[in-house]
C-alpha cells in the first residue's frame, strides 16, 4: 500500500517534469497574435507560468491535497469537473469491454487448448492473432464502413444499421427504456471492438496456460479415477488457471486504456481518452496532468486489487 | 512434428517481412509516379483499385483524394513505419538491457532507484506516456522514434534484471571471480550473454508493437506529419472517405496488420525456442 503511494507520487512527479521540460508552454497557444509584451506577461502570470518550476510543483501539490487539480486552460472549468464528466463514460466503456473480454476470451482459449492442433484451434489461432495485430482504430473504421454506410448501401435489415458515433441519438429527448436501448445500440460497436481485441489477447494466453495444465499429471489422474469432464475442467483445470487470469486483468488494463483512447476518438465518445487527446492538442497542462494521474492511479489500483485477489483464489499464495 | 510446423510458420513470417522490406525499398525507386507531389487532382483523385487513369498509368490500389497512387505511397509509408518500428524497438531493447544489467549488477540504492523509476513509468499506460511526450515536442519522425525508445525500455529492463539476478548466482560467475576477472569483464563476457534471451524475444515482439503505436500516434495527428506518408496517417487520411472510397483507409491497414502479424509470429516462435532452451537448462540444473 505504501509502495503504491510512492509509485503514484513518482508517476505524478515524472508527468509534471515531462510537461514542464517540453519546449514552448501553454501561453503560446492562448496568446492572440500581435499581443504586446505586457499582455503576454499578464496571461503568463494568470496561468502561474511565470514562477519557477519548483514553485509551480509545490503549488500543484498543495492544491492537489485539497482535492483541487486546477482549472482547465482551454475549457475554463475545474479539471475535477472535466474529469468527473469524462470518467463515467470511460469506466462504462472499459467495464463493459472487460466483461466481454473475459466472457469471450477465456472460453475461446479453453476450446483452443482442448482442440489443440485440430481445425478449430487453427482457425481460432489465425483469428485471434490477426485481431491482436490489428490497430483498434482501423477495425473501428472498417466496421463503421460495414454497419453504417454499408448496411444502408447493401440494404441490410434496419436493426443491423448501427450508429457510427456519439452516445445518444442526436436531437431527440429519450427516457427510460428507450433511452437505455438507444445507449445499448450506440455501445455495440465500441464495446464489441474493444472487447474483441481484449478477448484475442486473453484467448492467446488462456490457450497456452490451459494446454499446459491439461498435460499435467493431476489432470490425467482425475480422468483416470473417473471424474466427469465438467469436474475435470472446472475443479482441476480452471482452478489452476484462474490465478494467472486474475493477474492478467491488471496487465490487460493499460491495453484497455490505449484501446479506449482510439475508440473514443473514432466514435466521438466524451470520455477520458477524448478529453486527454483534446487537452494535448491544446496544451492544456492541468487536464493532461489530471488525466495522466487518473490513468496511473487506475493501473496501480488494478495491480493492488490483483495482489489482494490472488490469495483468495490461490491457496498456495496464502502464507 | 510440432517443431517442424512452428519452424515453417516463422519462416513464412520472416519471408513476408523480407519481401515487404524489399518492396518498400524498391517500389518507390522504380515507380515514375511521385507519391508526395500533388498533380492533376480532378482527373486522378479517388480512382478505384486496378484503374488506369487518363494518362495511361495503372493504379494497383487506386488513388487517394489528391490523385496520388496509393500503392506507391503505401510502400513509401512502409519505409517510415518499418524503420520507426525496428529502430524504436531495438534501441529501446538495448537501453532497457543496459539499465537492467547495471541495476542487477550494482545492487543497493542504484538498483532501488532505477527500478522505482522503471516501475513508475510502467504504471502509466504506455500510450498515455507516448501521447504526453509526443504532443509536447514538435511532432515528426525523430520525436516518434525518441518517444518510442523513452517509453519502451522499462519492460525489457525489468526482464533483464530478473534474468541477471539469476545469472549472478551461477557457478561460472563465481569461477570467473575466483580467476580474478574484473567485475565489468564478467558482466560483459559472462553474465550479459546469458541473460539476453528474454530481451531478444521482447525486442522482436516490440517491433510490431512499435509499428502499431507509431500508426496510432500518426492516426491521432501526433506522429508522422503529412505529406510524409506513414500507414497511420494514411488511414487517418481515408477516415472521412470511408463511404466514397473505402480502399484509401482499408489498404494501408491491411499491410500494417500483415506486418505486425509477421513480427508477432516471429517473436512467438523465438520465444518458444528460447523458452525451450531455458526450460532445458532449468531441468539440467535441478
Amino acid at each position: 500500500m505504501g509502495g503504491a503511494l510512492v509509485l503514484l507520487w513518482l508517476v505524478l512527479t515524472i508527468t509534471f517534469a515531462l510537461i514542464r521540460l517540453a519546449p514552448g508552454d501553454a501561453a503560446t497557444f492562448l496568446i492572440p497574435p500581435g499581443a504586446t509584451a505586457a499582455e503576454v506577461g499578464r496571461i503568463r502570470a494568470q496561468l502561474g507560468l511565470d514562477q519557477s518550476v519548483f514553485v509551480q510543483y509545490a503549488h500543484w501539490w498543495g492544491r492537489l491535497l485539497h482535492g483541487d487539480l486546477g482549472e482547465s486552460f482551454a475549457l475554463h472549468v475545474p479539471v475535477t469537473r472535466a474529469l468527473a464528466d469524462a470518467i463515467p463514460v470511460s469506466l462504462g466503456l472499459g467495464a463493459a469491454s472487460l466483461i466481454l473480454t473475459y466472457l469471450v476470451g477465456v472460453p475461446v482459449g479453453v476450446v483452443q487448448a482442448v482442440r489443440r492442433g485440430r481445425a478449430a484451434d487453427h482457425i481460432l489461432t489465425i483469428a485471434t492473432t490477426t485481431v491482436y495485430a490489428a490497430p483498434s482504430f482501423w477495425i473501428a473504421l472498417a466496421l463503421v464502413a460495414v454497419f453504417t454506410y454499408g448496411a444502408s448501401a447493401w440494404g441490410l435489415p434496419l436493426w443491423l444499421r448501427l450508429p457510427a458515433f456519439g452516445l445518444h441519438a442526436p436531437g431527440v429527448e429519450l427516457h427510460g427504456w428507450i433511452a437505455a436501448a438507444d445507449l445499448a445500440r450506440h455501445s455495440i460497436l465500441p464495446v464489441g471492438i474493444l472487447g474483441g481485441i481484449g478477448a484475442a489477447g486473453i484467448a492467446r494466453f488462456a490457450r497456452s496456460s490451459v494446454a499446459d495444465v491439461l498435460a499435467a499429471d493431476f489432470v490425467r489422474t482425475a480422468r483416470a479415477k473417473g471424474a466427469t469432464p465438467a469436474r475435470v475442467y472446472f475443479r482441476h483445470v480452471l482452478a489452476t488457471v484462474l490465478p494467472a487470469l486474475i493477474v492478467l486483468f491488471a496487465l490487460s488494463l493499460p491495453g484497455l486504456v490505449a484501446g479506449s483512447i482510439f475508440i473514443e476518438s473514432v466514435f466521438a465518445w466524451p470520455g477520458m481518452g477524448k478529453l486527454m487527446v483534446n487537452a494535448i492538442t491544446a496544451r492544456d497542462y492541468p487536464v493532461i496532468m489530471g488525466a495522466a494521474a487518473v490513468y496511473a492511479a487506475l493501473v496501480i489500483l488494478a495491480n493492488l486489487a490483483g495482489d489482494v485477489a490472488l490469495p483468495l483464489v490461490d491457496p498456495r499464495r496464502r502464507s | 512434428m510440432i517443431a517442424a510446423r512452428r519452424w515453417s510458420i516463422s519462416t513464412w513470417a520472416l519471408a513476408a517481412l523480407v519481401v515487404l522490406a524489399s518492396a518498400v525499398i524498391v517500389v518507390p525507386l522504380l515507380s515514375h509516379q511521385d507519391p508526395i507531389a500533388i498533380g492533376d487532382v480532378l482527373a486522378l483523385r479517388l480512382l478505384p483499385p486496378g484503374a488506369t487513369d487518363t494518362h495511361g498509368a495503372f493504379h494497383l490500389l487506386g488513388t487517394d483524394r489528391f490523385g496520388r497512387d496509393l500503392f506507391v505511397r503505401m510502400m513509401l509509408a512502409g519505409r517510415v513505419s518499418l524503420a520507426v518500428g525496428i529502430v524504436g524497438s531495438v534501441l529501446a531493447g538495448a537501453i532497457g538491457t543496459a539499465f537492467g544489467a547495471v541495476s542487477a549488477w550494482a545492487g543497493g540504492w542504484v538498483d532501488r532507484v532505477l527500478m522505482a523509476v522503471a516501475d513508475a513509468l510502467l504504471a502509466i499506460p504506455r500510450l498515455v506516456l507516448l501521447l504526453v511526450c509526443a504532443a509536447l515536442w514538435r511532432p515528426g519522425l525523430t520525436t516518434v522514434v525518441i518517444v518510442l525508445i523513452a517509453t519502451g525500455w522499462m519492460g525489457v529492463s525489468r526482464m533483464v534484471r530478473a534474468e541477471m539476478l539469476g545469472v549472478r548466482a551461477q557457478p561460472y560467475v563465481d569461477a570467473a571471480t575466483a580467476l580474478g576477472a574484473p567485475s565489468l569483464r564478467i558482466l560483459w563476457r559472462h553474465a550479459l550473454p546469458n541473460a539476453l534471451g528474454p530481451a531478444i524475444v521482447a525486442t522482436t515482439l516490440g517491433v510490431g508493437n512499435a509499428i502499431l503505436l507509431e500508426s496510432g500516434l500518426s492516426f491521432l495527428g501526433l506522429g508522422i506529419q503529412p505529406p510524409q506518408p506513414s500507414w497511420g496517417n494514411m488511414i487517418a487520411g481515408g477516415r472521412d472517405l470511408i463511404v466514397v472510397a473505402p480502399w484509401v483507409a482499408i489498404a494501408p491497414g491491411l499491410v500494417l496488420i500483415a506486418t505486425v502479424l509477421a513480427c508477432t509470429l516471429l517473436g512467438d516462435a523465438l520465444r518458444d525456442r528460447l523458452a525451450g532452451e531455458a526450460a532445458m537448462t532449468l531441468r539440467e540444473r535441478a
